[in-house]
C-alpha cells in the first residue's frame, strides 16, 4: 500500500478508475426481524434490571430515612435523603481498621500476584531453563488437587500463618491460571525482544524487568484486576485463619452485621456513645440501615473501578483463554 | 596415486578431527555455559516453587490424620492411631450414612443443575451478538458482569434486603395483596437446589458469556456472510454457523465442570446456610467446613475431604482422556 502511494504513476498510463464506492447494502427487514429485535431487546433490558436494580436498592436505601427504609418503602428513588448512616457507619468500632485491612491485603496481595505470575509466566516461557516442563507442571497441576480444609488449615497453623496478615498474601501469590495467561501472551512475543537484549549483556532478571514487563500491560491489567477482585472480596480466609479482630476485613464484618444481631447492637453501642443515646429517634439506625451502607461501602470500590478496567480483561480473556 | 589419495585421505581426517574436536570443544563450553545459565534460571524461580510445595504439596502429608484420632492439643505422636476406622464409619452406622447421602445428593444435585444451565451463558452471547446497538451491548455486557465481582457475603446481603420476609419482594407482593404471610424464601427447605442455582446464574450469567463473545469475535465474518448469501435467515445463521463454532469452547468449559463434579466450594452454601436449610444446603465443601471446623472432628473431616479430592482427581483423568479420544487434544 505505502510503496505504491509514494511512487507517481507514469503520465502516459491512465489512471485506473476508482473502484465505485461499496454499495452500502439496505439490509431488508422482515416483519419477523422487528418481532426479534423487540423480543431480544426487552429480554436483555430485563436482564439488565434484574442485575443492576439490587444495586442501586442498596443506595438508595443507605441514603433513604431510616424509618423508611426499615419498612421497605423505598423502591424507586430516595425518599427522605441524608447521609447521616456513613457518617455513623464510619465510626463504628472495627469498621476503619477493617477497611485498612482490605484495602491493605487488595494492594499488597495483588502487587505480589501480578508480579510472581509475570515472573513465573515469563520464565516458563526460557526453553534453556532446567527441567521447565516438570516445573511447569509441577505448578500447573495444583490447580486440580487440593489436601482439603483440615490438613491445609494445620499447615498454616504450623507455618505460623494463622492470625497473620500474610496469610492473605503468600497462598494467593503463584496462581496457575494466571500463569497459564501470561506464558501465552508472553509466548506470542517477538523472540527478537530477548535476543537483542541478551546481545547487549542483559541478564535474565534485567531482561524480564527492562524488556519484557513494560510491554505486558494488557496481561498484567487483567491479572490484577482478577486478582484485587478475588482479594477485596475473599471471605473464607478470615472465617478459616483469622480470630484477632484487628485483621478482620470489610467482608468478614458484613458478613458479622447482617448474621449476628447481638454484635450489631454492640457495634453501635461501642461507636461514640452517642449512637445509642438516639436509637429510637427519627434519624436513628436500624440494624438494616447499618447493613445496608456497609454494603454501599464494600461494594463501592468496585463500581467505581470495575467499568475502567473491563475492556482490558476482556481482551485478556481472548488473548488467554481462547488460544490456549 | 593411491598412495596420494591415502596421503590425502588421511591429513583430510586429521585436519577433520582437528576441527571437530574444537567444534566439540567448542560444544562443550557452551553446553557449560548454558547450564550454568539454565541452572542459574532455575534459581531465580526456585521461592516461588518453595511456595507452591508448601501451600500445595506438603498439606498431602496431612491426610495421615486420616489415619489417626487427630486431637489438635496433643499432637499427631499423642493422637490414638484407629487405622481405617473413619472411613468404615462413614458407611458404618446408618445416621452417619444417611447424612452423608444427602450431603452427597445435593453436592451432586447442586452441580448438574450448574451444568443444565450452562448453556445459558452460551445462548446469552449468541443473542447479544445480534444486538447491533453498540452502547446498548456495552452497558447490557457491563451491568450484567457486575455480580460476578461482589463477594457472596454481598450477594446474602442483596438476598437478604430483598427476598427476607419483611423484604421488598415480600412487600411488593402484600402491597398488591398476592399474598397475606410473607413467603419465606430464604428460611426454607424447600426449593434450596433451585435458589441457590439461580443465585449462581444471577452472580455468573454475564461473566461466563464473555468467553463466549470473545470467541464469536474470533469467528471469520465470511462465514455469515457467505450463508447469507445462500439464503439463512437469522436464526439459520445462529444455528449452523455462530453455535458450531463456540461448540469446542463449550464443551471444554462443560468437561472441566464434570472434573469439578463435587468442587461446589463452600462460600455460597456457607452463607446462605441457616437452621432451617441446612438440610439441603450443606454439600460436600460445607460439611467438611461444618464438622471440621466447628464440629471439631478433624480427622473424619480429613478422611472426607481426601476421598473427594481423590474422586476428583479420578474424575479429571476420565474426563481428559475423553476429550483426548473425541477432540483428539486433552484438556490439562
Amino acid at each position: 500500500m505505502t510503496a505504491i502511494s509514494t511512487s507517481r504513476p507514469p503520465l502516459h498510463t491512465p489512471r485506473p478508475p476508482k473502484p465505485a464506492p461499496r454499495p452500502v447494502r439496505k439490509t431488508e427487514r422482515s416483519p419477523g426481524d422487528y418481532a426479534f429485535a423487540i423480543v431480544n431487546y426487552t429480554v436483555f433490558t430485563l436482564l439488565v434490571v434484574i442485575c443492576a436494580y439490587p444495586f442501586y436498592f442498596l443506595v438508595i436505601n443507605s441514603v433513604s430515612a431510616n424509618d423508611v427504609s426499615a419498612l421497605g418503602d423505598v423502591r424507586l428513588w430516595p425518599i427522605g435523603f441524608q447521609l447521616e448512616n456513613y457518617r455513623q457507619v464510619f465510626e463504628l468500632n472495627g469498621l476503619g481498621t477493617a477497611a485498612v485491612v482490605s484495602v491493605a491485603r487488595t494492594v499488597i496481595g495483588t502487587v505480589a500476584t501480578v508480579l510472581a505470575s509475570a515472573f513465573l509466566g515469563f520464565m516458563f516461557t526460557q526453553s534453556r531453563m532446567w527441567a521447565r516442563q516438570f516445573w511447569y507442571r509441577f505448578v500447573i497441576v495444583t490447580m486440580y488437587f487440593s489436601a482439603g480444609l483440615i490438613p491445609v488449615f494445620i499447615v498454616m497453623k504450623n507455618l505460623g500463618l494463622t492470625n497473620n496478615f500474610w496469610v492473605y498474601v503468600l497462598p494467593f501469590m503463584v496462581q496457575p491460571f494466571y500463569i497459564i495467561l501470561v506464558k501465552t501472551y508472553v509466548e506470542s512475543m517477538p523472540e527478537s525482544l530477548q535476543e537483542a537484549a541478551e546481545l547487549d549483556g542483559a541478564n535474565i532478571v534485567q531482561i524480564f524487568f527492562r524488556v519484557y514487563l513494560p510491554n505486558m500491560t494488557p496481561i498484567l491489567a487483567t491479572v490484577a484486576i482478577f486478582s484485587a477482585v478475588a482479594q477485596w472480596n475473599s471471605f473464607q480466609d478470615t472465617l478459616i485463619y483469622i480470630t484477632d479482630q484487628s485483621l478482620y476485613t470489610l467482608q468478614y464484618l458484613l458478613y458479622m452485621f447482617i448474621n449476628q444481631a447481638s454484635s450489631l447492637a454492640q457495634a453501635a453501642q461501642n461507636a461514640g456513645g452517642d449512637l445509642g443515646a438516639i436509637v429510637g429517634a427519627a434519624t436513628s439506625q436500624t440494624p438494616t440501615s447499618i447493613r445496608m451502607t456497609v454494603s454501599v461501602v464494600v461494594v463501592l470500590p468496585i463500581i467505581f473501578i470495575y467499568p475502567l478496567f473491563q475492556r482490558f480483561f476482556v481482551k485478556g480473556i481472548m488473548l488467554g483463554a481462547v488460544k490456549g | 596415486m593411491v598412495i596420494a589419495t591415502s596421503v590425502t585421505a588421511t591429513v583430510a581426517d586429521q585436519i577433520e578431527e582437528r576441527t571437530e574436536g574444537g567444534r566439540r570443544d567448542k560444544r562443550r563450553h557452551e553446553k557449560q555455559a548454558q547450564g550454568r545459565r539454565s541452572y542459574r534460571m532455575f534459581l531465580c524461580i526456585v521461592p516461588f516453587l518453595v511456595l507452591v510445595f508448601l501451600f500445595s504439596y506438603f498439606p498431602l502429608y496431612g491426610w495421615i490424620y486420616a489415619l489417626f484420632d487427630y486431637k489438635p492439643a496433643l499432637g499427631l505422636g499423642g493422637s490414638e492411631f484407629v487405622g481405617l476406622q473413619w472411613f468404615e464409619l462413614l458407611v458404618s452406622s446408618p445416621t452417619q450414612l444417611a447424612q452423608i447421602g444427602q450431603v452427597l445428593l445435593n453436592t451432586l444435585a447442586i452441580s448438574f443443575l450448574g451444568i443444565a444451565t450452562s448453556v445459558l451463558p452460551l445462548a446469552f452471547a449468541i443473542f447479544l451478538n445480534e444486538v447491533k446497538t453498540p452502547w446498548f451491548r456495552n452497558a447490557v455486557q457491563t451491568l450484567t458482569t457486575l455480580p460476578n465481582f461482589i463477594s457472596w457475603v454481598l450477594v446474602y446481603m442483596i438476598a437478604f434486603s430483598l427476598f427476607s420476609s419483611s423484604g421488598l419482594v415480600n412487600n411488593v407482593l402484600a402491597d398488591f395483596g398476592l399474598i397475606t404471610a410473607p413467603i419465606k424464601f430464604l428460611d426454607s427447605d424447600q426449593n434450596v437446589w433451585i435458589t441457590m442455582t439461580l443465585w449462581s446464574i444471577w452472580k455468573g450469567l454475564g461473566w461466563g458469556a464473555i468467553i463466549y463473545l470473545a470467541a464469536i469475535s474470533g469467528i471469520d465474518p465470511a462465514l455469515h456472510e457467505s450463508a447469507r448469501m445462500d439464503g439463512a435467515g437469522r436464526f439459520q445463521t445462529m444455528w449452523y454457523i455462530t453455535l458450531p463454532q463456540l461448540m469446542p469452547t463449550y464443551l471444554v468449559l462443560l468437561l472441566l465442570s464434570v472434573a469439578n463434579l463435587l468442587n461446589n466450594g463452600m462460600e455460597q452454601y456457607f452463607v446462605f446456610q441457616n437452621a432451617f436449610n441446612k438440610e439441603s444446603i450443606q454439600v460436600l465443601d460445607l460439611y467438611v467446613y461444618n464438622i471440621g471446623m466447628t464440629g471439631n472432628s478433624l480427622s473424619m473431616a480429613t478422611a472426607i475431604g481426601m476421598l473427594k479430592s481423590i474422586i476428583s482427581v479420578v474424575l479429571l483423568f476420565t474426563v481428559n482422556g475423553i476429550a483426548k479420544r473425541v477432540r483428539g487434544e486433552s484438556i490439562v
